[in-house]
């Protein structure tokens, strides 16, 4: 197992390496230049060229490369152009919201997910199953942030249930610690800011949730129907085990399989659907700042920003591998 | 033949398959059968003709939808047939049991064997895990499986198909079932582990009274292990008789084509071998004459019109049975030996063993 | 939106597997033929068909069809703000908030809607087909470098990619169709080289080496026939996704600026300042584009399970 582990961690390094050449390259092919970029449009000629001879932009490309590569491990990927700030400093400061909306999301989409599949698999042909089958390729088929501003639109503007914007009510004057707002109420026991904190996150998190949803409704399902039919829980019945029994230790246990092998793959589609939820609630974590910084043109904050969730987006789909492997004694071998 | 009561009765069995826009079809039709304690029988016929779905729905493993059957299965007296799903699994795995076909994925994948052999113990009997694991240990080391402490914590895929199928049948035997039923147990391994895996069913469950039903297609497994034989053909009994009897004299033409397929030891250099014509589709319902008739060689016009019934045969006294109008004549079947050369080739030429169980 | 992009890319393995489960180039061809035997009996494959086509007709004959001038602006002397007329005589869905015609704006959308899914598909399938088909055809250290090369354009979530390329190459149609082709190429190599190394090891190829057939004939003549279909049924997918994708970009700001062809993801993401005043005006683009996304989906997933030797019977 941990010989498992080596190997996947080995294999970041290729996939990372190659992450950091792209976006390198990117912001160089940009029209302008870094120079460009980091000055914003109304840049003078001579401010680029001081710019770039005070960032060596004037040296051979690999030389350049290997001075972004030794910033990037250090986290420094300049300064926004509309703030001034680092880039790291706000991406940090902004993750810890995002974070805490996708586990919501996640948890709703599995929560919810995984029992609507199973139930629908063994009900199959029912009226749960047809209606969840068509409730899933919906869920698919709806763009994103229109499905965002219906849900606010309903349930925060006109229904008044649920907050519609913003992380926490604005009056509430919360003690930041973490950062995540959750998490800061509960450690500094300002129970009401952790409420208000918690509900700020049910509308953007379920309209986040919905398409994971509806892919892990379809893959339980799929799934469970292929495990029931297979001989092992035909072996299980014969041995006379109790259903519970059967249902927990053969079925659910090896449909959950491919289930959880997809959940990596959600995090790609959390993280860019958190750049449109976050932006219809105006969230405020990473996502709404991505789309801040697109219509700034804020090419440092677009750069660090795109590499930073690619990290993420590399290593929970690595955790989640090597989760597999604990779950799945045949990938351990292999 | 044992004489005490029998471990399993089967009277007039049918299970019939619907499915939603199709003619239902019966898988198994009136069949009757019974094994005593100890005694072995075994289930011939090729693939689809119904002893595999016969097996099930003894087991009452049968899928509840889009099945319906019909008839008696009664284990030690108590009727299975209509019985609650919480009754059928306090017997199953408890007092009948059955090893399967492929191993491999009889077996789940994600958990270690020693999980899978004890899980049966704990919910059949009244043993702490500590117990349970340590009768696993001696199921697996009575199976034949070498170091089997370690090999409790292996995964199914680890082992190889022999060791897989012995640890089949270690959580068969778990708790000493009354009855076993084994699918094709040796179908899916290699020649020489066959006869290691009959060998052992034999040593383990033969020598503890167990009754055992062997499902199979090999005449060779048949003339190995069991004392009786029923022969299928689309879902009905078409000839039943002692072992020995059946090999020497076989009644029924799909019998006796059976065993003319078969490769003999003994047979001269030269000798073919005589499939049966056709193939198992080239059928017609038994409602409407023999379903062996357009395959047989000595079909006649009375073959055809009404269904044939299994009777007595009227050749060999009360412990034969015969669904065929024309049946083979010893003197047809060649030198009369021949039948019982295959016997004897399967079993090794040991001939006493075959008598043994019913002592 | 990315959300199918994601969800294929599981599929990518068991479609190759499943390509591999192929035996040979006639049983392929006689299996597409069955396949398609069972598309016509199928009532959800035949929705998902009518939907496409019907959307296709509409969109080829937009002009023909739509009542009024896409981009002219009608009873703008009732537009305010916080109000903007309905449906009336003349104007079926009533106007935009520039006073075009919402309807006569739907019918035109169509053609870049699906314009902008097919030669975004056509140009993901195209680049994706010829890495998976390097790789698959070569190995080696071909393989090595060209799966290195679609892994780490994987490693970036599908809308992140797609806003990288859409702001490096400017907001114009093409830019937006590369941005979304781009997301799709890794989804096609992988998909490509999978079935082609599953078409590699088959009894068949193994055949055909040992009779002395030259590679590029084994290749082209039998691996990749048989590599089609689930490349065929990925696409249809992948129309879906492109479409929604292509919204998602108009709403962060990249999409056509080209006022002159209207797009449903541009006339969704712009009715959204709207939605209390007049819900319609987003309402409608947004029932287009899922009705057509549901439509490929439909047929892609019925196609899929026909083509799929686990589903027959």
């Amino acid at each position: 197992m941990l010989r498992f582990i080596i190997r996947r961690l080995l294999q970041l390094i290729p996939i990372l390496l190659g992450l950091s050449v792209l976006l390198f390259a990117w912001l160089r092919a940009l029209p302008g230049g870094p120079a460009q970029a980091a000055l914003g449009e109304r840049a003078t000629a001579e401010d680029i060229a001081r710019y770039n001879e005070l960032f060596g932009l004037d040296q051979p490309l690999y030389v350049q490369y290997l001075r972004f590569l030794g910033r990037a491990v250090q986290l420094d990927f300049g300064t926004s152009n509309r703030t001034g700030r680092a880039v790291t400093t706000e991406f940090l400061e902004r993750f810890p919201g995002t974070i805490e909306l996708t586990l919501f999301a996640m948890v709703f989409a599995i929560g919810v997910g995984i029992p609507l599949g199973y139930l629908a698999a063994r009900r199959y042909g029912g009226f749960l199953d047809s209606s969840s089958v068509i409730g899933s390729l919906l869920g698919v088929s709806i763009p994103v942030f229109f499905l965002a501003y219906l849900m606010r639109l309903v349930f925060a503007v006109e229904l008044g249930w649920l907050p519609g914007s913003g992380r926490q009510e604005v009056r509430i004057d919360a003690t930041r610690i973490t950062n995540f707002y959750v998490l800061d109420g509960l450690m500094t026991r300002e129970w009401d800011a952790a409420w208000s904190a918690f509900v700020h996150l049910i509308l953007p998190g379920i309209a986040l949730g919905t398409i994971p949803l509806a892919i892990i409704v379809r893959i339980t399902r799929a799934s469970v129907l292929d495990v029931v039919n297979e001989d092992y829980v035909r072996t299980a019945n014969a041995k006379g085990l109790a259903t519970a029994t059967v249902r927990r230790r053969h079925i659910i246990r090896n449909a959950l399989l491919p289930v959880s092998t997809t959940i990596g793959l959600q995090t790609g589609l959390l993280l860019s659907g958190a750049v449109l939820t976050e932006t219809v609630f105006a969230f405020g974590g990473v996502g709404s700042a991505l789309r801040d910084a697109i219509t700034n043109r804020d090419f440092p904050v677009l750069q660090g920003f795109i590499l930073m969730l690619a990290v993420v987006y590399v290593v929970v789909n690595l955790l989640v591998d090597i989760s597999y492997g604990l779950l799945d004694p045949r990938v351990r071998v292999r | 033949m044992p004489t005490s009561a029998p471990v399993l009765e089967v009277e007039d069995l049918a299970v019939t398959f619907s499915r939603k826009g199709e003619t239902p079809t019966r898988a198994v039709d009136g069949v009757s059968f019974s094994v005593a304690p100890g005694e072995t029988i075994g289930l011939v016929g090729e693939s689809g003709c119904g002893k595999s779905v016969t097996s099930l729905a003894v087991m009452g493993l049968l899928p509840p939808r889009g099945v319906r059957v019909s008839g008696s299965v009664r284990l030690d007296g108590q009727e299975l047939i209509g019985a609650s799903d919480r009754m059928l699994r306090r017997l199953r795995g408890a007092d009948m049991a059955m090893v399967f076909q492929d191993p491999l994925s009889s077996l789940n994948p994600t958990l270690a064997i020693g999980t899978q052999v004890t899980e049966v113990l704990l919910e059949h009997r009244d043993l702490d895990r500590k117990q349970a694991s340590a009768e696993a240990v001696d199921l697996l080391d009575r199976v034949g499986i070498p170091d089997p402490g370690r090999r409790l914590k292996e995964y199914p895929h680890q082992l190889s198909g022999g060791m897989r199928q012995r640890a089949l049948i270690a959580m068969a035997l778990a708790c000493s079932p009354r009855l076993l039923i084994a699918d094709e147990p040796t179908t899916a391994l290699d020649v020489t582990i066959q006869a290691q895996i009959l060998e052992l069913l034999r040593e383990l469950v033969v020598g503890s009274g167990t009754a055992l039903v062997m499902i199979t297609h090999d005449l060779g497994v048949v003339a190995g292990l069991c004392d009786r034989v029923h022969v299928m053909y689309a879902g009905k009994i078409i000839e039943s008789a002692e072992r020995h009897e059946l090999f020497a004299r076989p009644r029924h033409p799909y019998t006796g084509g059976l065993l003319h397929s078969v490769p003999r030891l003994d047979a001269g250099r030269g000798a073919r071998l005589t499939p049966i014509r056709g193939s198992a589709r080239d059928t017609i319902p038994w409602s409407q004459g023999c379903a062996f008739a357009p395959r047989c060689d000595n079909a006649e016009d009375d073959c055809l019109g009404d269904t044939v019934p299994l009777e007595v045969d009227p050749a060999y006294g009360t412990d034969r049975e015969l669904r065929c109008r024309h049946p083979l004549q010893p003197a047809r079947v060649g030198a009369g030996t021949s039948g019982a050369g295959v016997a004897r080739a399967a079993t090794g030429g040991s001939g006493a063993t075959a008598s043994g169980p019913g002592r | 939106m990315t959300s199918l992009g994601e969800r294929k890319r599981d599929r990518i393995d068991m479609l190759a597997a499943q390509a591999g489960a192929v035996p040979t180039g006639e049983v392929g061809l006689s299996l597409t033929r069955s396949a398609f035997r069972r598309l016509r009996r199928d009532p959800v494959a035949i929705i998902g068909a009518v939907i496409v086509v019907v959307f296709l007709v509409v969109a080829a004959f937009a002009p023909l069809l739509a009542p009024k001038d896409p981009i002219a602006q009608y009873l703008l002397s009732e537009i305010r703000p916080g109000s903007i007329p309905g449906a009336r005589e003349g104007f079926p869905l009533g106007v935009d908030n520039l006073g075009r015609d919402l309807l006569s704006r739907l019918i035109h959308g169509s053609r870049q809607s699906l314009l902008i899914g097919v030669v975004s598909t056509v140009l993901g399938v195209a680049a994706g087909m010829t890495l998976g088909i390097l790789a698959g055809a070569f190995g080696g250290w071909v393989d090595t470098v060209v799966m290195r090369f679609v892994d780490i354009l994987l490693s970036i979530p599908s809308l992140l990619m797609a806003i990288t390329v859409s702001v490096l190459l400017g907001q114009n149609q093409w830019a937006l169709m590369i941005a979304i082709a781009v997301t799709q190429v890794p989804i096609f190599a992988r998909l490509l080289r999978g079935s082609m190394l599953a078409q590699r090891g088959s009894d068949y190829a193994v055949a055909a080496r040992a009779l002395g057939v030259r590679p590029a004939r084994i290749v082209f003549g039998h691996v990749l026939p048989n590599s089609v279909s689930p490349v065929i049924v990925q696409a249809t997918l992948s129309l879906a996704t492109a479409i929604i994708e292509a919204a998602a970009l108009s709403f962060l700001g990249l999409g056509d600026p080209d006022i002159a062809r209207p797009e449903w993801g541009a006339m969704l993401a712009s009715a959204q300042a709207y939605l209390s005043i007049r819900p319609w005006l987003a309402v409608w683009p947004a029932v287009c584009i899922i009705v057509v996304a549901l439509g490929f989906t439909l047929l892609g997933e019925r196609l899929r399970e026909a083509l799929d030797p686990k589903f027959r019977r």
